[in-house]
């Protein structure tokens, strides 16, 4: 069957099967790499875009149940500040989980510009860096989110 | 990689939906119906289900429907576990389902689907056990609203062919002191050792447990048992520990002895918190 979604802010087709996963056509029929397969069982969110402004883990989503959604994926976020803060605070080591944790703490700042602690803490759950980069990755979403920083500081301090 | 083919529906109408799932099980495809369908991905994609159509319910706009009304709160089963943690129309709902699983899967887990899971804890069915909710099925046979209690017997028993609609919930029990406790065996995300719901109702406190045993479970003999003031906290989890439907869990997660002292403890605190 052939489907069309907006991605990346443009309109793309391709020729599906109703089985195929989101990640996997992403990856192979329009060559966007960034989403990466990890677990592929919806556990490590290495595989996470944005689907109608909402993150989702690609390998738990049919490619035909996005059709006509607006997906994002790491390619569609060039020199956003989750990317620059990520690379300014070296929040990766060997950068395999970084676009599914840019792609989380992307939607978070545009969701929730204001996030607290719990917040912060509850959506970035859904992301695992085999690396242990989390202190520096929790350095580049409170540089993201700035205006929640001094909320933060005052209460661990 | 799902390896297997199967056609895609997405109805627009209970009616469609019923429509094509008896046309297709007429032509012998096996057709199952999904709501957030990541069960039906994860499990597909390893072999353990298997189905020549998926009836994709999200289309349908009763089933998203999200009401909260003077007399009854309405909550469609294909609205997803964030939608409810985040729309605060039902706290108890929305805290228990935000215990489920990590919140970007929440963004597509759905009421309907964890309620139905083929796993065992189907968590998010806890609030609507202690709420004696009533729930909205269709099938062939048209549109019945039952009550929960009715329904729901280790799991949804649903006919062949029905799917969830809605569940209705009171309006009053919106207000009611809760508490929700998620006891995991390590980490922040996983299945529970025990989910303890309580929610303190006028005639007394009600509970509901998943993770105890091999179900989901709430039990008129158990709750009379915690709610015999006269005794000791301790020994009303004594006597209720001796009512349980069946003995309690023993796997690879947490062994029966371990899982009933996390049980106990964990009651204890709810306990106190609210009969305070």
């Amino acid at each position: 069957m052939r489907l069309e979604w907006r991605i990346n802010g443009e309109g793309r087709s391709a020729d599906i099967r109703p089985a195929d996963l989101l990640l996997d056509v992403l990856r192979e029929s329009f060559g966007l790499t960034g989403a990466k397969p990890g677990c592929r069982n919806g556990d490590c969110g290495a595989c996470t875009v944005m689907a109608n402004g909402l993150p989702m883990k690609s390998c738990l989503m049919l490619a035909v149940e996005a059709a006509g959604q607006d997906i994002v994926t790491i390619e569609g976020l060039a020199n956003a500040p989750a990317q620059r803060a990520f690379i300014e605070m070296f929040a990766f080591q060997c950068g395999y989980c970084t676009p599914g944790f840019i792609l989380n703490v992307h939607a978070l700042s545009l969701a929730h510009p204001q996030a607290d602690e719990a917040t912060v803490r509850s959506w970035l759950q859904s992301n695992i860096c085999r690396c242990t980069s989390y202190e520096e990755i929790r350095e580049a979403v409170y540089s993201v989110l700035g205006s929640a920083r001094g909320t933060i500081d005052a209460t661990n301090g | 990689m799902i390896g297997f083919d199967f056609d895609y529906y997405r109805p627009s109408s209970i009616e469609e939906a019923v429509s094509v799932y008896q046309r297709l099980e007429g032509q012998g495809r096996h057709p199952v119906y999904l709501s957030g369908s990541t069960e039906f991905i994860t499990f597909a994609r390893v072999g353990l289900m298997c189905s020549g159509a998926v009836i994709d319910l999200k289309g349908i706009p009763e089933c998203r429907m999200l009401a909260a009304g003077e007399r009854e709160m309405t909550f469609g089963a294909a609205l997803t576990l964030s939608e409810l943690d985040d729309s605060k129309a039902f706290p108890l709902l929305g805290d228990t389902g935000a215990g489920i699983a990590d919140r970007t899967s929440r963004n597509k887990i759905t009421l309907g689907g964890n309620v139905c899971s083929r796993l065992i804890y189907k968590e998010a069915v806890l609030p609507l056990l202690l709420t004696d909710s009533d729930v909205v099925v269709a099938g062939s046979s048209g549109i019945r609203r039952v009550p929960i209690s009715r329904l729901f017997d280790r799991e949804m028993r649903l006919g062949r062919g029905e799917f969830l609609v809605q569940f209705i919930v009171g309006s009053s029990y919106r207000s009611l002191p809760y508490a929700s406790v998620k006891k995991r065996k390590a980490s922040a995300i996983d299945y529970p050792v025990v989910t303890v719901t309580a929610l303190a109702a006028p005639q007394g406190v009600r509970y509901a447990f998943s993770g105890l045993c091999a179900f989901p479970f709430r039990s008129e003999a158990v709750e009379r048992a915690l709610n015999e003031r006269g005794l000791p906290p301790e020994e009303r989890i004594r006597l209720a520990a001796g009512m349980l439907p069946e003995p309690i869990l023993s796997d690879v997660k947490a062994s029966a002895d371990y899982r009933e002292l996390v049980w106990r403890l964990t009651l204890t605190d709810v306990m106190e918190a609210l009969e305070s």
